[in-house]
Formats: C-alpha cells, structure tokens, sequence
C-alpha cells in the first residue's frame, strides 16, 4: 500500500491531474481554488507540462480546448462565476468533441456571492454548462480520497468519450486537508502513447491527405451536419445512463427514513445517519458520486411507497439536487430538504432535525 | 504542347468552391498564405486556427489540419496548441471584428507574452459575415447598419489600428501592414507572410501580418470601386509598412 500524504484539496486534484498524465493547465486566479494554477505552475516544468496563467476565465478554457486539439491531456479550474465565463470554451469542448478536464470549486452565489463554500451550481453543472444542450459527466467527491480518485476517473472518462468531463468540488474539498493515498504517477511513455491513440488530434497532414482534420461543430462547413452530430450525441448521453451510475447506498436496507445528499453534503449527510442509527431510527444515506447521469435507480429500487421520507440535503437555496430527487420519487414519498447556502455551512442539526420530523 | 504556367495553388482545396463574395479580398489572403506555405516546405506541417467571421469561411479553402475558435478566441487556442506542438507551424485566421474587438484581450496578451505562432489578420473594416455593423476598424464617417449616420469619434470612438498598438509590446518579433489591392502589393504581401513564418519557424515569437483589405458588398461598392476605395482613402488611414523585424 503506498505512502499516505496530508494534502489540500486543491493540490492533491492537482498533483493526480499530472499523475494521470495531464501535461496542460492553464487557469485565472479566482478564490477557493487558487492552489489549483499554483501547484500547477510549480509542478508542470518538472514533467515537461505547459502551464499558462490565462489573461481571463475565458483565455484559459479557451488555452484547455486548444491542448486538447493537440491531443493533450488538459485542464482547467475555476470557481462558480468563473466557470460562468469558461461556459463558452465548454460548449465548444462538447461540440468539437474535445477530451478536457474541468474542476468547479463552488462558492456562493449568483453573481459574485461569497467566496466560501456551496452547492449552488448544480443545476449549471447537470444541466447547462453552456450553450447547445450538451450533457458532461459531473463527478462529485465528498472527500479528499475520493478527489483524488475522482480526478484520475474524469482523465480517463474525457479520453474514452472524448468529451468534456466535470469535476464538481466545492470550497470545502478544495481547501481542506485529509491523508490521502495518491496514484503511481504515468510515465512519461505511457503519456506519449496515450497522446498517439489520439489519431483525430490536430498536427498537419504529414503526406497523409485523408488525415486532414476540424475541431469545431459544422460552423460554415456544410459538409458536417449538426443534427447528426446531435443525434450522435444523444445516444452517447443514452448509454451514460446505463454505464456510467455511480452512487454510494449506505443502510439503506432496513431504513425507513433516507438521507440524500451529494458531495461535501453527503459526508455531513453520512455523519447524520450514524447518530440517527444510534438513536434507534433506521435512516438510510443515498449519496450520488456521480450527479450526472443521476443514479434514478438508487431511489427507484427503494420501497419508496413504505418509507416515512426522503431528507433531501444541500448547501443551495432554492434547493437543485431536491429538484432531480423529486423527479426521480415523483410524489411516492415525502420529501423534505435541509439547506443552507451563500457559504453558510450546512449544519448536520438540520438534516437531523429534518429527519427526525418525519418520524413523528 | 502549352506551358502551364498557373494553377490552383497547392493548399486549397481541389475543387474548393468559394463562400466568399465576389471581389472580397478573402480569396487572395488565402491564396498568398497557401503560396508562402508552400514555398517554405510547410503545407504539410501547417495547423491554423480559424476565427469566426468571414475569416471562418476560410474552412472549406484551406487543406490542412483546423481548430474551430469561438469568436475572438484564436489567439488563447494558438498559444496553447503551439506550446503542445511546438514542431507544428501554426497561424490563425482572423477578421477585425474577432481580433480587435471580442478578442482584443486575447490577442494582446498573447502578443505580449511572445507565443510562437503567426496571426493573419484581415481588416475589412466592417463585420461582413452579419451584415455590415460598424468594426473597430471602421472608417470616420462610414455608414454602417450600427452607424447609419456615420461613425463618430465622439460617440464610437476613432478606428483602431492594430499593428500600432501592438507595437506598442516588448514581446512581437514581427509586425506588418500589407494589402492585395494590387499586384506590387500582393507580391510584397507575401514576402511579408514568409517572413512572419519564418521567423516563427525559427522561433522568434510573435509575428501578426495585417491585410488591408475590402468588403465590396458591405461598402456598397463594385469589387473594383472597392480597391480604389482601399488606394484612395483606407491606406490613408492604416498606412502599409513593416513595424518591427527583429
């Protein structure tokens, strides 16, 4: 078993993208996640990386999108207003169908909000990352092993689709520490052969007039038809549904109260059903790792109709992961949330108070 | 047995039918940037990227590897790809609206961190793709669908000039002012186009060709009018020349 390393958050996302063999990174300095471009800044000249300190959010995931065209493995982060700007490069990401790493720190919000930690993009993250309609994978880790984890999954995830991947953190995960077990680095041949599978990257035509290349969507090129590529598209976010579920069920059982939240909130989420458990009441966690595709079948396979409820936890007002649970239980439960936000921590108090209300 | 003494250059598509429209000067940037490529041995090592506009049109000419931008954006997806790829010759493709408006933040920074690649910047004065609103570029005085009594200084500011500002940066090794408006100047444009390539092949930094150029459907004007409208008045406002070679 390897060597445990107390790192932050933002470092150890980090230190995996280069493990995992991501040799670009440009990013814009925006609080919580301002150890994100420094770490790289530091570490990309020992592995031969570029690192780019973007003149805007825009530049940067612009500069992420043109390394992914040069078959890179590339990155950026940022912090809910600034993922706002990089929304653009994403969309374009998605319709040039680029493999591109992206880390969301939430903060509060709308607008600038407040700098300290929240959920309050979730429904930017699932369901509208920009233009267009596409869909992203959304990894979600509710502490720093699972970052580590996560951020390894999302390189290989964006290169097996060749699409964009989402890593939805928050302020907390960012910037606090934990031990964490981190990944045998690839070597720098195995990132150069990972960069050669890439046969659709840009590089010139080299006498090979067939390998002539377009990274965009149709754009004034009648000869690409955007509807194919949409259909296309749709059956790819079809098969997601299907493959890529990932949720933690967690005494769910025997349980006749369930707590649902995602991550930082589902480890608060997770602490609370332990202390529910010991008071003798049979509660329940279901924790989606992934947020999308949401894992619709984590609660459908619940005796939803013999259940007391459903505490549906989040740090957003007005709640948005409640809106995907509600979709899912459609009225078969009850439903209840446990909120803060604005980068109010949300206080385990709640979720209990909340759950041991449907218990009376 | 007749001589060929002229023919598609290599580069363009064979077969490649035009988006541009009649007399837009368009034609002839691509047909110089393919003629330089080709003289320096670089057609098959060339990746360019291509900005939104007419610029974008460019597509459907160009034979060779192409990274979409979206609008402005060319100069942040240039720095990235070049520092990935640094064996690759890469330019991008860009029109007034792109480069010095929406991508204005782009392309001086990028200037001026002295990336290796080579920008081609067409200036029409005017966004033709959408209809002919007022550029940063626009004329004083020239009506627009924006302007439709004329750009004023005192509410749309002067025109801009690019090859000024930039040279204004420590960083660019190279900066150039050309036109296609006639043959003298289409052959002293494409020396210019070859040397921005070169210096880029030899890894000099940033070098930005600009193409004076026209756009006879949005001016009004007959493709002809169109040029002597470029002699007669717009070289008075964006001078030709060479502002840096280092």
């Amino acid at each position: 078993m390897a060597e445990k390393i107390f790192m932050k958050g933002c470092e150890a996302v980090a230190e995996t993208a280069i493990r995992a063999g991501c040799r670009f990174f440009a990013g814009y300095p925006i609080t919580p996640q301002n150890d994100v471009p420094e770490y790289f800044a530091r570490r990309m000249p020992q592995v031969n990386g570029v690192f780019i300190q973007g003149e805007s959010e825009v530049a940067s995931s612009n500069m992420a999108y043109g390394a992914a065209a040069a078959g890179v493995r590339s990155m950026t982060s940022s912090s809910s207003c600034g993922i706002s700007l990089k929304s653009e490069a994403i969309s374009w990401m998605a319709g040039a169908r680029l493999p591109v790493v992206i880390a969301n720190f939430q903060r509060g919000g709308p607008g600038i909000g407040t700098i300290q930690p929240a959920q309050q993009d979730y429904m930017q993250a699932t369901h509208a990352s920009g233009n267009g309609g596409f869909r992203m994978l959304v990894l979600s880790p509710s502490n720093l092993q699972e970052a580590v984890d996560m951020t390894w999954e999302a390189f290989e995830l964006a290169d097996k689709y060749s699409r964009p991947v989402l890593l939805l953190m928050d302020g907390f995960t960012g910037t606090m520490m934990e031990p964490v077990e981190l990944p045998e680095p690839l070597s720098e041949e195995q990132v150069a052969a990972i960069r050669a599978t890439k046969t659709w990257a840009a590089r010139g035509k080299h006498g090979a007039p067939e390998q002539h290349k377009v990274m965009c969507g149709p754009g004034l090129d009648t000869r690409i038809s955007q509807m194919g590529m949409n259909i296309e598209d749709d059956k790819l976010y079809k098969t997601w549904q299907t493959a890529e579920i990932d949720y933690e069920d967690y005494l769910t059982e025997d349980a006749e109260v369930i707590i649902t939240a995602y991550g930082i909130s589902g480890r608060i989420a997770k602490s609370a059903v332990k202390i529910l458990r010991e008071e003798g009441i049979k509660a329940g966690l279901i924790r989606p790792r992934k947020v999308y595709p949401f894992p619709d079948v984590a609660y459908e396979k619940l005796p939803l109709e013999k259940l007391r409820g459903i505490v549906s936890a989040e740090m957003s007002i007005p709640a948005q992961f409640a809106t995907d649970v509600e979709r899912v239980v459609h009225g078969r439960t009850k439903i209840v949330t446990a909120l803060s936000s604005g980068g109010e921590v949300l206080d385990r108090a709640t979720i209990l108070d909340a759950a041991r209300g449907l218990m009376k | 047995m007749m001589e060929k003494v002229y023919s598609r250059p290599a580069g363009i598509f064979e077969g490649a039918v035009t988006g541009f429209c009649p007399g837009c000067m368009h034609s002839s940037v691509c047909k110089i940037v393919c003629e330089a490529l080709d003289e320096l041995g670089q057609l098959d090592n060339a990746c360019y990227v291509q900005g939104v506009g007419c610029c974008g049109l460019a597509v459907t000419y160009f034979d060779m590897d192409t990274i979409a931008a979206p609008h402005g954006r060319a100069c942040a997806i240039a720095s990235s790809f070049k520092r990935c790829s640094p064996e690759t010759l890469v330019f991008t493709y860009q029109g007034d609206g792109d480069l010095a408006a929406i991508g204005l933040a782009e392309t001086m920074s990028a200037a001026n961190r002295g990336e290796n690649f080579t920008v081609i910047f067409v200036n029409n004065g005017i966004y033709g793709m959408t209809g002919g609103q007022m550029a940063p570029t626009t004329l004083l005085g020239a009506k627009t669908t924006t302007t439709p009594d004329g750009r004023n200084e005192k509410e749309h500011g002067a025109p801009m000039h690019m090859c000024e500002l930039l040279n204004q940066l420590d960083a660019p090794a190279y900066i150039a002012r050309v036109t296609a408006a006639d043959v003298p100047n289409a052959r002293k444009a494409k020396a210019a186009v070859k040397k921005a390539f070169q210096y880029q092949l030899e890894g000099k930094g940033f070098s930005f060709v600009e193409f004076v150029s026209n756009c006879p459907t949005n001016w009004g004007m007959s493709p002809l009018e169109s040029l002597d409208h470029v002699h007669n008045v717009v070289l008075k406002e964006f001078p030709l020349g060479e502002f840096r070679a280092k």
